[in-house]
């Protein structure tokens, strides 16, 4: 394909916006975004969401990653998104190929190419914007002459499923490793040596796993039986990389000059989680627990705020309430910015009526609508189970507070399919929306709402029940006939997630390097954005198993073996395999493990990151502090 | 002029004309907005104010919006050298300031030409305006018979045409409408001036079309609009 220079482009653009939906998605030019002249810096960086602008434009990861490399004097970041179905055409009848929004270059053109992988549901669109940048999708298949593909994002916790197409992956946080990406690239780049010789230098990079240095072998069942390295650089595991102290947050985000569904600014307040909920994938991958200190969280609202003049604030993290100072948080922000009319929300409040006083205060900014519980489980055994423990009184407690307080709609979260359940547990479910909307009733009367929102439970790579398998799509429908009776008439409201989507999910993020063939052939037959209940389509993704000869029911439905080589085993999360086996078998027996705030369950971060611990202040991290592993040489001598 | 200074300044309970200061702007919209749809531009704008820490007047009812009104909207895919709108801010600034601020608010291809206070009791702005002026430059090359086509169709007594399932009549809402070249003299270049009163507006693509041009081989430029009465011009 010949390259297409940035005029050429800007001029079929012209040609062609108009006939499709949305056209601001494909021009670029919003209000901060960053143009660096295209011939000023050595290393040119498209940073890609393989899904449509309006999803991909609010991404946190991408937006730090923008921050970073734009600061750097040396290299450039642009942006580029999965053009939506109309615009494609247009562009694949013009043999126009996918270019970045900031200065209209072709993807081609960039020296790396960077995607994010918050979920699975993404991967058919990566192979199809890599086809659009007239790429071959098999990293096998490119060279030297073609841009590094790499990828991060908590999908690539395991990158297996995704190996057969990008080069190498970002195992953890962003923030430093891609400095160190570009470093290397650079010095490769001189030395114009082969693309082999990239791999093993990137390699070298903490964090890095550059699957291609690496065999895994089989056991004839299908199992693995073995994940080694092909040379001597590549390190087994690869331990993700994490920040030691969370850099002051970005605030001159991107405002789009059309409108999309999140307009909002997100503050990370903090980052990982203490709670150790066993389902949860996040909690697990993104531990210690680092936060952010108030005034620099205030002072990135007030920057964000003039800079982009939005109305609404998230301050984000996975379990707002155990953010230490988040009643001073929330005071300070009430009283700053009482003003402007702001709306801020405060996500992944515990059930306690604290939370209740918590939203109470930022409510009186501007009235939002409904208040979010996520009790995830209802009955006593599945709690304990899944380590997540309220009492059935404290929920009631405090939905009693948020009616009272004026709320008449409470959100509800629950997930079916957790391990063990029965049908007795998901009647427990709906027997607490009907106490919920009890409460409300007596408070609020008939303007009572209890909306549930009930998805289904996928078994995650890097958790305690990364063993377990997935319900069946029988059983899924059974608990779901089940809710559909139990929650209609007035006052509810119920949302569920298709089975079919789950189990497209579950096969995915469990999945082998040989799902990458099943990825592969699953985008031949025309899979992309699966994400989209318009365009996922199960009987296709069941066709490219079948060419592929793979059995989906392997990696969904089948119980894994404690003993068994998973094929993430090679990517350590600085979580110890033993703690998540010992944290199964907790759940087996039905034993609760408390915040580890109060007491370190030594579950392997300290060890794994004792260097990095040492040196930041004891507050800056929720795990204890500790003395450096080995003793320093000069007081051995004395 | 009573400035409304006690007001919250960014109240949203919808605000008493009477407290309010009536500005009016003229700007340009550049190729950066060109695909950016009237709706969202009403967005674009009121977060330049935010951002510019002007204190908006909101309409009064259940969904108050901004007081930002259009002389006329512009068609997606255009841009413009001469828009006009007026603007209610609950505080009395000096008009210089107000253009000054928001002109470091704004988003890359939004231009501030000139900022004036107008009394309140003006008539609505959409109101005033009687027509328009586009200038059409064609991308590639133009139909060689363009100017025949010009003069065929402005021989027509009526030109029938159906948009948004109405049948109406373009003809006598096309004031003008002439053939020049560019200022290089190399390319053919139209110039129309249509009727954009709020009852009979027609629409540049739809004269393109009835010359049988695709108006997406074209690019469409506002140049001018004209007023009921004279307002004071940049
Ligand atoms: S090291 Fe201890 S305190 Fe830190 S996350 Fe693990 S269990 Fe919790």
């Amino acid at each position: 394909m010949a390259i297409w220079p940035p005029e050429q482009i800007e001029s079929v653009l012209d040609r062609i916006l108009l006939k499709v939906q949305k056209p601001g998605r494909y021009t670029g030019g919003e209000l901060n975004q960053i143009v660096k002249p295209w011939d000023s810096v050595q290393t040119h960086v498209a940073l890609i969401f393989p899904d449509i602008y309006d999803l991909g434009l609010p991404n946190l990861g991408l937006t730090i990653l923008y921050d970073e490399i734009n600061r750097r004097a040396d290299a450039l970041a642009e942006r580029a998104y999965a053009p939506w179905t109309d615009m494609e055409s247009q562009m694949r009848s013009l043999g126009m190929p996918l270019y970045s929004l900031e200065s209209k270059h072709p993807l081609q053109q960039f020296d790396i190419l960077a995607f994010t992988l918050p979920y699975e549901s993404l991967y058919t669109n990566v192979l199809n914007i890599l086809d659009l940048a007239g790429l071959p999708v098999l990293a096998e298949e490119r060279n030297e002459r073609h841009p590094l593909v790499i990828a991060g994002g908590h999908a690539a916790f395991n990158p297996e499923p995704m190996s057969p197409f990008i080069d190498a992956f970002a195992i953890g946080e962003g923030e430093e490793i891609i400095h160190e990406i570009v470093d290397v690239y650079q010095e490769w780049k001189q030395s114009s040596e082969t693309r082999e010789t990239l791999w093993v230098k990137l390699a070298k990079i903490p964090g890095m796993y550059v699957p291609r240095l690496y065999e895994v072998e089989y056991h004839p069942n299908g199992t693995v039986r073995r994940i080694a390295p092909r040379v001597e650089e590549a390190p087994l595991p690869v331990v993700k990389r994490i920040v030691a102290q969370l850099p002051p947050p970005v605030t001159r985000f991107i405002v789009p000059s059309i409108d999309i569904v999140h307009n909002r600014i997100p503050i990370e307040i903090m980052r990982g989680c203490t709670r150790g909920c066993r389902f949860c994938h996040a909690g697990m991958v993104t531990r210690p627990v680092r936060e952010r200190p108030v005034e620099e969280i205030l002072q990135a609202i007030e920057a964000a705020l003039e800079a982009t003049g939005y109305e609404e604030v998230g301050l984000l993290s996975l379990a707002s309430s155990d953010y230490t100072h988040i009643r001073e948080l929330v005071e300070a922000v009430a009283s700053r910015f009482g003003d402007q009319k702001i709306t801020v929300s405060l996500p992944s409040l515990r059930i306690e009526s604290f939370s209740v006083e918590l939203m109470k205060e930022l409510k009186s900014l501007k009235p939002s609508g409904g208040f979010t519980l996520a009790p995830e489980a209802a009955s006593e055994r599945m709690r304990r189970v899944i380590n997540k423990y309220i009492p059935h009184e404290q929920i009631l407690e405090t939905a009693r507070a948020i009616f009272s307080q004026g709320w008449t709609t409470i959100k509800l979260y629950f997930m079916i399919g957790h391990p063990e359940e029965t049908l007795d547990d998901v009647q427990a479910i709906m027997d607490l929306c009907h106490a919920v909307l009890r409460e409300g009733r007596r408070i609020c009367g008939g303007r009572a709402k209890v909306h549930a929102g009930v998805s289904t439970f996928i078994p995650k790579p890097h958790t305690p029940f990364q063993w377990v398998s997935v319900d069946t799509m029988e059983q899924i429908q059974a608990k779901q006939t089940l809710l559909r009776q139990g929650l209609r008439g007035q006052g509810f409201k119920l949302n569920w997630v298709d089975p079919k989507v789950t189990l497209h999910e579950a096969w995915l993020s469990r999945g082998d390097r040989r799902i990458g063939q099943v990825i592969l052939r699953a985008w031949q037959l025309g899979a992309k954005f699966d994400a989209w209940q318009e365009h996922f389509l199960f009987e296709r993704w069941i066709q490219a198993f079948e060419e592929c000869q793979l059995d989906p029911a392997f990696y969904s439905y089948r119980k894994r073996d404690l003993d068994e080589v998973l094929p993430w085993s090679h990517i350590s999360i600085a979580v110890r395999p033993s703690y998540l086996k010992k944290e199964y078998q907790n759940s087996l027996s039905g034993t609760l493990r408390d915040d580890c705030r109060g007491q370190c369950y030594a579950c392997g971060i300290l060890p794994t990151f004792n260097d990095i611990r040492a040196k930041t202040p004891a507050e800056a991290w929720k795990c204890p502090p500790v003395r450096r592993k080995t003793p320093i040489k000069e007081k051995v001598t004395v | 002029m009573p400035t409304g200074a006690q007001e919250d300044p960014h109240q949203r309970e919808g605000n008493s004309m009477s407290e309010l200061t009536r500005y009016r702007l003229w700007y340009a919209r550049g190729a950066e907005l060109r695909y950016v749809s009237h709706l969202d531009m009403m967005l674009v704008w009121e977060r330049t104010f935010r951002r510019a820490r002007l204190p908006l007047a909101f309409s009064q009812g259940f969904n108050p919006r901004p007081r930002f009104h259009l002389a006329s909207a512009l068609p997606l895919g255009f841009t413009s050298l001469c828009e006009v709108a007026d603007v209610w801010l609950i505080e009395t600034l000096p008009p210089d300031e107000v253009q000054e601020r928001l002109q470091r608010a704004a988003p890359p291809g939004l231009t501030l030409q000139q900022v004036e206070i107008v009394p309140l009791h003006l008539p609505a702005l959409q109101t005033m305006v009687l027509a328009a002026e586009y200038h059409i430059e064609f991308r590639e090359d133009a139909p060689s018979d363009v100017a025949d086509r010009i003069a065929g169709l402005l021989e027509q007594r009526e030109i029938i045409r159906v948009r948004r399932e109405k049948t109406y009549d373009l003809r006598p809402l096309i004031e003008t409408l002439t053939l020049t070249t560019s200022s290089e003299g190399d390319k053919p270049i139209l110039l129309m001036r249509l009727s954009a009163k709020e009852s009979a507006t027609a629409r540049p693509e739809e004269v393109l079309l009835a010359l049988g041009i695709d108006p997406t081989t074209t690019r469409m430029e506002r140049t001018r609009l004209i007023f009921q009465e004279p307002i004071p011009a940049p």
